[in-house]
């Protein structure tokens, strides 16, 4: 790891404030995707701002028909939360089968979510569940928020923190974990709000995304039967020494049908 | 015996220390006034090294060395040996490249090490080592073990002009191609034996420390036992008396076959204390044991068998492709012959034998001995076999094993490169686990799963090996004045817990505590003169035959000096549970050591002491063997599979400690399983390493596995008193053919034939998709 | 640019001056030098360096030394009693020959005392997924899972 400066931040205003003025700054979350990065040289930030000193930036509450969860909670707090085990199950699933119970104590909502890690879990939750990133400048819906590989809708110097997750009339979260990351090969978020329908995919593309043929289907009949044949391109999809993209395609179409299965 | 003695489950003393954070591994170690070291490797697979500027790394805050390979050269560093000597029937030797510690003026594998950096820091040295500019001129590559014997395929050495190492054979191939031919019933299978990771968990390290004033050089590094690395950094390449260096292991985490060998970082590591006066210390990353720890495996075997209609076999043909990697390793070459080949046809009593084996060069890391080493790959080859054959024939998998096996009364039995089998009930053994499993009961389960529209699979293997390789290893005996034992020992506990097992049996052969028994091994300053470490499943065998011919001498010196003291006869006196008799009296062994130690209490002319330096000599080895059951469901939709029983029954012969025999054949099988479902190497054409991290080599974790039952038939060994046979590899030659019969009984009725190791999901949902697609066609 | 760190480790306050880079890991076995903790890996797979930060399990080879920054730490050398009596889940590991080499095993054991905290009776398939994050090349991981579910009962039955 290259050395660099390292920042306490006391509140989100001193954060974005250095984020600013710094030289070539990184926010420092849970550490769990960053360290590894700077470990193995592949970056080297001037100066890491912590955010873990902010109070403010942590905790989950439900408010109104929204499940909020701020930028600096840790996964396991997500999943162990009654609250929203009881709100929204499906979330506190997502959450709990990220990675391992080590990197679930310290990986955040807010580092998971700025990353937008074609593989990470937390992407599917947001889009599937028409969740709202909110940052210090401005709130940004998921489906406008993760814009390609590694990149999302994040300005200089803004800071994610909440993400506010619409509560669904029901949801389930389906994931096939990769044989040696354990992070997403295809994980699908599916929901439904009353007649609407969602379906988000990570892990497949080069970021999340919706499956809106599917989602029509459900839309019509929110039934496993609905969605069984509907065949999902490669094309578009990522392959790798585990799985390819035709792989993946297949099992998307496989765990849509499976999360719905769950719910019905 | 007692509650300490041979077969009891003891708990093991070196497990209050590691359990406490009391390990002592290499990287625990800190030296006065130690640097560090950092190694500039290579990013290609296949390159001529035009330059090398080293002036930016120097002048870096804390830099205090910078060395290439030209400096070895200059210094007289000698080369990385290999001792194999094969050769083509046509009398051409095998070709034997030279291996340079840092080549000065090509690299040819991905992680070569090419310089190192020595700074104040371990930081600093990394910062220095990135700073060191290499010009390449990059070449074409080969990686692939399918390729490297190709037309036109790049060649690691142009000036041999092929990658073929040697072609090996043996037996008259056109006998064995005509009387296959004039079999009743021919069988062939096609196996890719993959390439793996050995991966011990601690990453591998070395720090050395020189003493000018007396010329000697210390190195501290996990191992497998030190005294052959002594030989080799002394004699071959330090040039150095091998009494002025020692190595030291105080705890190893994991060998399993890769830390018998001297790596280049360890050689640079040594010869830095020494060129600079100051301990030089070095732990790998991870990343960096990935690249540059000896692979495994990695052979691609096509072998076909003639049976007659009863099921019987009477001839076998076996080719082998070895990829061996860009040099010759200490052992690599050797697994299929030496390793593997002289176990086949394993079980099983077939005739003819043809046998070609044809080691390559690639642009990869070479490859070495893995837990087994040549056993695995050649068990293997024979139960696919025999599947393919049960299948041919319409007959149960038990039966044509049964119908082949070599019995008892067939022992002592010679197999074809020349082990001679001993002792082995496997119909007996096959028999247990084939019961254990419930293996007569299991149509009802593959029914219960289809209605659940899973696939059920069951599978069996058997499998032997041969164990205690280079049967000569030395022991030391020493009794301290407080009453204690203390053992030197070359072989070299790296997880097998001899301390406690060799414990066991001083405490069963002389009745001494076991509390009061100690073992020093893993340094070469104490370790007995003759030794040759721990690796081949040996040590139960050597180390523990070395305690028992300690005692015993230990106790016939002890008869004289107790008859002494008794006023009797040494023929008159009898040793028994620590006590020297003779008639009522009698004098403990600990008098006697006391005694043996004042010159006034011996007998006349005999020196003083009791301690006690023997070497054990054996002729042959042992031959551990097993049968494994596996059954396992898979979801067809998406090819995952789930192991939900595995029965082991293995005979180890004498089992000197269930407890630890036990963990042995988990962590066998664990490791085969991770060969059968999720370990794979993956080199891109370039020889870019792709499964270079945890990230994407998968390590089999707990929840690959459910409890697993391991049972034992003892058949003990005829070739050593103790009786015992090695247990440290079985479970690795088991797991991989019992996964595949399992996977092979689940699919076959849907119409697939064949699959590769690793059985990833994505594999075996293709598998069932094409054979769907020809059912449909 | 070094930076004064404070903390507890295993009860005793501890501090020491670290560039901003140091990892936990390395302040912890350099700085303290306190060996029982490892590093097994370089992408937070292994677990080998598992400790526990407030009580909770974390990798410290992916945590600066400067985010421990008035944490209370305990790693396997302050698991035992003064008296040096083993605790359950160490003890547990003995008995069931939850080790070999005995490379992961501090990091299995705090992520087993981890587990037994959090899951108090978590079944074998609970406890098998939960050692997601902690490699072991040596046991086969039977006796270790075995222990953390022994080890467990007994932690439980001492709370109630
Ligand atoms: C072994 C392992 C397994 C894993 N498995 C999974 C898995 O299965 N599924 C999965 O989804 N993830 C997985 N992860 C990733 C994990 O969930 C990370 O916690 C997460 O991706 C990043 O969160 P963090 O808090 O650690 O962020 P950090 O690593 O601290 O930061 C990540 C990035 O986000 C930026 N950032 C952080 N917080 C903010 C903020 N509030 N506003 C703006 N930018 C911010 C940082 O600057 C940095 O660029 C795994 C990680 C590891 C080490
Ligand atoms: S060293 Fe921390 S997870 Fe491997
Ligand atoms: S005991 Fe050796 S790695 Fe676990």
């Amino acid at each position: 790891m290259h050395n660099f400066n390292y920042h306490r931040a006391a509140d989100v205003a001193d954060a974005s404030g250095k984020l600013t003025s710094l030289e070539d700054p990184k926010i420092l979350a849970g550490g769990m995707t960053l360290l590894p990065t700077l470990k193995n040289r592949l970056a080297a930030p001037s100066d890491l701002i912590d955010l873990a000193a902010i109070a403010d930036l942590k905790g989950v509450s439900v408010e109104g028909d929204e499940v909020v969860v701020r930028a600096m909670t840790p996964h396991a707090v997500v999943a162990a939360s009654a609250e929203v085990q009881k709100a929204l199950p499906a979330l506190a699933q997502l959450a709990g089968n990220i990675g391992d119970p080590a990197v679930r104590h310290r990986g955040t909502i807010g580092g998971s979510v700025a990353n937008s890690d074609p593989a990470a879990d937390y992407p599917a939750g947001c889009v599937g569940l028409d969740a709202t990133i909110v940052t210090n400048k401005r709130k940004i819906a998921a489906d406008d928020f993760f814009l390609g590989l590694f990149e999302t809708a994040l300005e200089e110097g803004e800071v994610i923190t909440s993400v506010r997750f619409k509560i669904p009339t029901r949801a389930h979260y389906m994931k096939f974990r990769h044989p040696a990351s354990g992070y997403a090969v295809v994980g699908v978020m599916v929901a439904q709000y009353g007649s609407k329908a969602r379906v988000a995919v990570t892990g497949a593309g080069p970021c999340v995304f919706r499956l809106s043929e599917m989602e029509a289907a459900l839309e019509k009949s929110f039934a496993p039967s609905s969605i069984a044949n509907i065949k999902v391109s490669a094309e578009q999809l990522m392959g790798d020494i585990h799985c390819s993209a035709e792989y993946r395609a297949h099992l998307i179409t496989v765990y849509a049908r499976r999360a719905v299965e769950a719910m019905v | 015996m007692g509650e300490f003695g041979i077969g009891q489950p003891v708990r093991r003393k070196e497990d209050v220390r590691l359990l406490t954070g009391g390990g002592e591994f290499t990287d625990d170690i800190n030296l006065e006034a130690q640097v560090y070291a950092a190694f500039v490797r290579s990013p290609h697979a296949n390159a001529k090294i035009s330059a090398i500027d080293t002036l930016a790394a120097r002048s870096m805050d804390g830099v205090i060395a910078v060395y290439t390979g030209q400096d070895l050269v200059d210094a007289g560093v000698g080369l990385l040996i290999n001792d194999a000597n094969y050769t083509n029937r046509n009398g051409k030797p095998m070709h034997k490249p030279t291996r340079q510690v840092m080549p000065v003026a090509q690299t040819r594998f991905v992680g070569e090490v090419l310089a190192m950096v020595v700074a104040e820091t371990p930081a600093q040295a990394r910062d220095a080592a990135e700073a060191v500019e290499i010009d390449y001129d990059v070449l074409p590559a080969i990686a692939s073990t399918a390729h490297a014997l190709d037309e036109g395929a790049p060649l690691v050495w142009p000036e041999h002009g092929e990658n073929l190492v040697v072609h090996w054979e043996y037996g008259d191939k056109d006998d064995v191609e005509a009387k296959l031919a004039a079999a009743h019933t021919r069988v062939r299978v096609d196996l890719v034996n993959n390439r793996l990771i050995v991966s011990p968990m601690e990453p591998r390290s070395a720090s050395a420390e020189y003493d000018a004033a007396s010329g000697s050089l210390t190195v501290y590094t996990p191992s497998q036992g030190g005294r052959r690395l002594q030989m080799m950094l002394a004699r071959g390449l330090l040039k150095m008396a091998p009494e002025k260096v020692r190595i030291i292991s105080r705890d190893t985490g994991g060998g399993f076959g890769i830390r018998s060998k001297m790596y280049p970082e360890t050689v640079m590591v040594a010869f830095a204390a020494r060129a600079l006066g100051r301990p030089v210390k070095w732990r790998g990353d991870r990343s960096e044991t990935f690249v540059s720890d000896y692979h495994g495996r990695d052979q691609i075997n096509v072998a076909e068998m003639g049976l007659d209609a009863s099921g019987r076999a009477s001839v076998l043909k076996v080719e082998t492709l070895l990829n061996v990697g860009a040099y010759l390793s200490e052992n690599g070459v050797r697994l299929p012959m030496e390793g593997g080949g002289r176990i086949i046809p394993c079980m099983y009593d077939i005739p003819d034998f043809y046998f070609s084996v044809k080691p390559m060069f690639t642009n990869t890391i070479c490859t070495d001995t893995y837990r087994g080493a040549g056993r695995p790959e050649a068990n293997f080859i024979m139960e696919r076999l025999m599947d393919a054959g049960a299948k041919a024939l319409g007959m149960s998998r038990e039966d044509i094993r049964r119908r082949n096996f070599i019995t008892e009364a067939q022992m002592p039995y010679k197999t074809h490169l020349g082990f001679t089998l001993d002792s082995g009930d496997f119909d007996g053994t096959m028999q247990m686990a084939l019961d254990a499993a419930d293996w007569t009961g299991f149509e009802a389960r593959r029914a219960e799963s289809a209605s659940r529209g899973k696939l059920r699979g069951v599978g069996l293997a058997t499998f032997i090996e041969g164990a205690g390789s280079r049967p000569v290893e030395g022991m030391r005996m020493r009794f301290e004045e407080n009453g204690d034992v203390t053992l030197f020992a070359g072989t070299y506990s790296h997880g097998q817990g001899h301390e406690t097992v060799y414990a066991q049996l001083v405490n069963e052969f002389l009745g001494v505590d076991f509390d009061k028994v100690h073992l020093i091994d893993g340094d070469t300053a104490t370790s007995p003169e003759t030794s040759n470490g721990t690796f081949g499943s040996r040590s139960s065998m050597v180390g523990g035959m070395g305690v028992k011919r300690a005692s015993e001498a230990v106790i016939a010196k002890g008869r004289k000096i107790a008859a002494h003291l008794l006023q009797t006869e040494a023929e008159r006196v009898v040793f028994e549970n620590g006590v020297f008799r003779a008639q009522s009296s009698s004098v403990t062994l600990a008098e006697v050591a006391t005694a043996s130690r004042d010159a006034s209490k011996m007998p006349e002319g005999m020196a003083l002491g009791l301690d006690e330096s023997v070497v054990f000599e054996n002729d042959v080895e042992n031959f551990p063997n097993g049968a494994h059951v596996c059954e396992l469901e898979i979801d067809p939709e998406t090819g995952i599979l789930e192991i939900l029983n595995y029965v082991a029954v293995d005979d180890c012969g004498v089992i000197l400690n269930p407890f630890i025999v036990h963990g042995q054949v988990y962590g066998g099988v664990m490791q085969g399983v991770g060969q059968a479902l999720t370990e794979n190497v993956v080199y891109d054409a370039s020889g870019q390493l792709l499964s270079a991290s945890y990230m994407d080599y998968g390590m089999p974790r707990a929840a690959h596995m459910p409890m697993m039952e391991a049972l034992f038939n003892v058949v003990p060994a005829k070739t050593n008193e103790l009786g015992v046979k090695g247990a440290g590899e079985a479970g690795a030659c088991g797991a991989p053919p019992a996964i595949l019969s399992a996977v092979g009984d689940a699919l076959s009725h849907i119409g697939v034939s064949h699959i590769d190791m690793p059985l990833t999901p994505e594999k075996v949902w293709r598998a069932i998709q094409e054979a769907s697609a020809v059912k449909a066609a | 640019m070094d930076i004064e760190v404070k903390m507890t480790v295993n009860g005793k306050a501890v501090s020491g001056k670290v560039e901003a880079r140091t990892l936990l890991v390395q302040f912890i076995r350099e700085h303290l030098r306190m060996t029982g903790t490892h590093v097994g890996c370089d992408t937070t797979q292994c677990g080998c360096c598992v400790v526990h930060v407030d009580g909770v399990a974390m990798k410290s080879c992916t945590m600066l030394a400067v985010q421990a920054e008035g944490k209370a730490i305990t790693t396997i050398e302050g698991l035992a009693g003064p008296d040096g009596e083993l605790h359950p889940m160490q003890q547990a590991f003995r008995d069931h020959h939850g080790l070999q080499c005995g490379f992961c095993t501090p990091g299995m054991v705090m992520m087993g005392v981890d587990i037994a905290n959090r899951l108090p009776g978590a079944d074998e398939k609970t406890v098998r997924h939960q050692l997601e994050g902690n490699i072991c090349r040596c046991t086969g991981y039977q006796g270790i899972v075995e222990a953390i579910m022994d080890a467990s009962a007994v932690m439980n039955a001492a709370r109630s």
